[in-house]
Parts: structure tokens; C-alpha cells; sequence
């Protein structure tokens, strides 16, 4: 919620500096009470858009028309598992506007979620002013779905490629592999080996690079004007921190499990007072890692779409241009961002990984 | 918070899960396993190339070293075979002189000596004709002396008078 609040007073600030320049630029007041209500429309149509782009959809769209009613796009597969599989392609809901049959059910598209209906598609609302409708288990292709395929794909792709390229050209990268590979060196380098240890660091390689590799790329591709948001979904974010979490408690040993229940070096009392704090840092660690990947990226999103949609709410040359140069810098800051993130995500989970694997205790070493 | 929770897509949960598993499965075996072999075999190979360099810089340096020591040696073993040959030189004409020397004073005492025997031989010969001419005169002398009685009897006289009977 706090990433709206910052949101908000980012757009205020905003709306304060153009209006000041807008102020002194438009000649005659009538005009500028004309477009008031239009500027509301925008507004609305604006926020509705942020909405729609942040929120995972059953087609992809590059663009729609909300007066309309025009998508262009395509439609994806509909997988619902509600007395038996149900698979569909989600233009049977024509964009909310009809009832899709399948295997005798009904479903009706409501706000970008799937209600079990009757045949007629009627929903019913509680007081505010959710449906009430049961919701069938959703293993959809969505919009995300497809796009973690495609990045699936392309960091496949890339990454045989440069594997391919060491047998043909005796052991040196070719093409984008040169690019790719000190990346790879750096991830073994600077977060493997020294937050896990020479010993242990191997068995976590593979994690780690597709990890940060993955990340980046859908970072990456959520920047594109193809409208695609990976990262920004908590649900992918959840997956991923869910992956580390398994896989540092599956890899501990002995002497992890010591320190979070009888931490060792410190008085009785505090190994009492500590193990109910450690035993929950086990929890928040990876719920920490979810979060602070999805608000970046989510945050990054809302941001540059309100100041592209500022482009619109502003028709001025230089409230236009304004919010342009704006969303310029932020993108390239969102570029930083994307790595940025893919680089901590990749390297707090090589952490509890040494944690977990951590042989010796800190003062032998001393 | 409750907007999140109900946001939460557990179709994108699974999703990302299971394409994320098979991702990370088939980048190990296509990707990651020969890209970390590959630079690990590259980092080794590296190394130890490196290591070649500095041994066969380390042999070099003994091998000049060592260059230098037989150098040196050749140099000494020269010097000192050119210092024999030189004492060998002057001891060699020292000796030839000394041998002349000793040849050429043999054969001048040789020649003394003979000088010498030849002399005694001549001097024998010349003592022998003075005799003998002596003798021959003598008699002449005394034939022609012991022709007149007076004379003889005057030398008989004479040579009694120089013997005397001890």
C-alpha cells in the first residue's frame, strides 16, 4: 500500500510543477475549463489502464480501446480444474462480454477473474460489491504464464548457446556469450563462492544463475512497451523465494539448526529469547525476499505508466515533454533496477544458502 | 494486505513453480554444467600455462647460470693451459741452452785436450830430433874433435876435471 502512497505523492508533485508552467502558458482560462472534464476522463481511463497492465489477464493485449471496446491481441488458453479439467481459449469470454460453456459449467469473465455461473451468467455481490460466486481452481495460461514461457525460452536459448559455443570454439565464448559469460564468472566469484565457500558452493550454482538470469530478463522485459509483467507479480515472486526457502531447508545441516534453537556463544537466557526470533527469521527471510522483488518492480511499473499517462492528462508541449524526459529517466533507472534486483534477489539467497551449509562455527576461524 | 492475499493468483504460483523447476533443470544439464566446465577447464588451463611460463623462466635462468659457470671454467682451464704452455716454453729453451751450453763446453774441453796431446806429441817429437840432431852433431863434433891426440887427451882431461868422485 505504501508503494501508492509514494505513487500518489510522486503524480501531486508532479501535477504541481506542470500546472505551474501551464499556469503561465495557456492564454485564456475558457479553454482550460473545457478540458476539465475531459481531463478527468483521462484520468480515470488512465488509472484504469495502470490497473490492467499490473494485473495478470487471460489475453494478451499490445493495446485496447476502451470506448470501443477493441483488443488487439490475442487470446490465451483458459485450464480450469472444477469437476474435471476444463480447457478453453479465453475469447469465449469475449472480453467479459459473454458466458463460456465448458463441459456443461459456465463461466463468466468479472474483473479479470473467473466466476462459476449459470447459464445465463448471472453473478451475485456482497455489500462491497464483490462477487460472491464460487471461484474454480485457475492453472490458466495467463498473460504472466506466457510470458515466463517466453523468457524461459530466451534464457534457454541464450544460455545453450553459450554452451554450444565453448565445444565449437575450443573453450572461448562466442557472439553474446562474451557478454554473458563474465556474468556468470561474476555470480560464481562474488556470490557463490563467497557467501557459500569453496566447498559447498557447486550444488547451489545451477539455482543461482538461472535465478538471477531469469530474473533479470523478466525485469527486463517488463520494461518493454509489450506490457509484460513478470516480477511484478506477487505470485512469481512468491515462487521464486518459495524455491530458496525449500532449498536452504533441505540443504542444512547440524550446525543450522544449532544456531537458530541453542545459539551458540551467548548466555542461556538469550539462546532462549533468541530461538523464537531465529525460528521466525527462517519465514521472513524468504517472505522478505518475495516482497522487496515484487513492490520493486510493481512500484516501477505504476510509476512509469503514471507519468506516460501524464502525457495524456497534460496536453501541453511542455507538461508533455516534461513527463516524457521524466519517464525517460525513470525507465533508465528501472533498467538499473531490473539488475539491481536480480543481483539482490541472487545474492540474500546465496546467503542463507552458506547459512544453511556453514560447517564451522565463526570464532574457530577467528 | 487483504487486497494482495486476494490477488494472489495460485494458478501463476504453480505455474511459475513448475516452469521455473524445468527451467532450472534443463539449463543444468544444456547450460549451466558445460558453461562452469568449460571455464573451469579454461581457468586450469590457464593456470597451469602460467605455471609452465614460470618453470621454464626458472630453467633458463639455471640454464644461463649454469652457461656462465662453464664459461667461467673454460675461461680458468684456458688460462691455465696457456700459463703451462708459456712455463712450458721457457723451461723447454732454458733446457736447450743449458744442453748447448753443456754440448759446446764438452766439445771446446775436447779440443783443449787434444790441443793439449797434440802438443805433448809435438814437443816428444821435437825433444826426440833435437836428440837425435844433437847426437848426430855431436858426433860430427866429436869425429872432427878426435882427429888430433892432443885434443883428445885435453878433453879427456877437461871432462875428468868435471866428474868428481863422491
Amino acid at each position: 500500500m505504501y508503494k501508492r502512497n509514494l505513487v500518489k505523492t510522486l503524480t501531486l508533485l508532479l501535477l504541481v510543477v506542470t500546472f505551474s508552467v501551464n499556469a503561465q502558458h495557456e492564454p485564456a482560462t475558457k479553454v482550460h475549463e473545457e478540458q476539465t472534464s475531459t481531463k478527468k476522463d483521462y484520468k480515470t481511463e488512465i488509472k484504469e489502464e495502470i490497473r490492467h497492465h499490473v494485473k495478470d489477464s487471460y489475453y494478451f493485449d499490445f493495446n485496447s480501446n476502451s470506448e470501443t471496446g477493441e483488443h488487439h491481441g490475442f487470446s490465451l488458453p483458459v485450464i480450469l480444474i472444477d469437476d474435471g479439467l476444463k480447457v478453453f481459449m479465453s475469447s469465449k469470454f469475449e472480453h467479459g462480454e459473454a458466458v463460456a460453456e465448458a463441459g456443461g459449467n459456465y463461466y463468466k469473465l468479472y474483473h479479470n477473474k473467473i466466476y462459476k455461473t449459470d447459464a445465463t451468467g448471472k453473478l451475485s455481490f456482497d455489500e462491497h460489491h464483490h462477487p460472491t460466486n464460487i471461484k474454480p481452481l485457475d492453472f490458466s495460461i495467463t498473460k504472466s504464464v506466457f510470458s515466463i514461457i517466453i523468457v524461459s525460452l530466451f534464457v534457454f536459448l541464450v544460455f545453450t548457446s553459450l554452451a554450444k559455443s565453448y565445444a565449437k570454439n575450443g573453450s572461448i565464448p562466442k557472439g553474446i556469450g562474451r557478454f554473458f559469460e563474465p556474468l556468470v564468472i561474476y555470480i560464481r566469484d562474488e556470490i557463490a563462492i563467497p557467501s557459500i565457500g569453496h566447498k559447498h558452493y557447486k550444488k547451489y550454482m545451477s539455482f543461482l544463475l538461472t535465478v538471477f538470469f531469469f530474473i533479470w530478463f523478466s525485469n527486463l522485459i517488463g520494461i518493454t512497451p509489450f506490457g509484460m509483467n513478470i516480477t511484478g507479480n506477487l505470485a512469481v515472486t512468491a515462487a521464486l523465494a518459495f524455491l530458496t526457502f525449500l532449498i536452504t531447508q533441505f540443504t542444512s545441516n547440524a550446525n543450522y539448526w544449532k544456531h537458530i534453537f541453542w545459539m551458540p556463544g551467548v548466555p542461556i537466557p538469550m539462546k532462549i529469547i533468541l530461538a523464537p526470533i531465529e525460528l521466525l527469521g527462517v519465514f521472513i527471510k524468504p517472505f522478505a525476499l518475495m516482497m522487496r522483488l515484487y513492490a520493486n518492480i510493481f512500484a516501477g511499473h505504476i510509476v512509469i505508466y503514471s507519468i506516460l499517462g501524464l502525457l495524456f492528462v497534460f496536453k501541453s508541449y511542455i507538461g508533455g515533454s516534461l513527463s516524457f524526459g521524466l519517464a525517460l529517466v525513470i525507465s533508465i533507472l528501472e533498467l538499473l533496477v531490473a539488475i539491481l534486483q536480480a543481483y539482490i534477489f541472487t545474492m540474500l539467497s546465496a546467503l542463507y544458502f552458506g547459512f544453511a551449509s556453514e560447517e564451522h562455527e565463526p570464532e574457530h576461524h577467528e | 494486505m487483504e487486497k494482495l492475499i486476494n490477488d494472489f493468483s495460485y494458478g501463476l504460483f504453480f505455474w511459475q513453480t513448475l516452469l521455473f523447476i524445468a527451467l532450472l533443470f534443463l539449463l543444468r544439464k544444456y547450460a549451466w554444467k558445460p558453461i562452469l566446465n568449460a571455464i573451469n577447464e579454461r581457468e586450469e588451463g590457464i593456470k597451469k600455462a602460467l605455471d609452465e611460463a614460470e618453470n621454464a623462466r626458472k630453467e633458463m635462468q639455471n640454464l644461463t647460470a649454469d652457461n656462465e659457470r662453464i664459461l667461467k671454467e673454460a675461461r680458468i682451464q684456458r688460462d691455465s693451459l696457456l700459463k703451462e704452455a708459456r712455463e712450458m716454453k721457457e723451461s723447454m729453451i732454458s733446457e736447450a741452452k743449458n744442453e748447448a751450453q753443456q754440448q759446446a763446453q764438452k766439445v771446446i774441453d775436447q779440443a783443449k785436450s787434444s790441443i793439449e796431446a797434440e802438443k805433448q806429441a809435438a814437443i816428444v817429437d821435437l825433444k826426440n830430433q833435437v836428440a837425435e840432431l844433437s847426437i848426430g852433431i855431436a858426433e860430427k863434433v866429436v869425429k872432427s874433435e878426435l882427429a888430433d891426440k892432443n885434443k883428445q887427451v885435453k878433453l879427456v882431461e877437461e871432462m875428468l876435471k868435471e866428474i868428481t868422485i863422491r
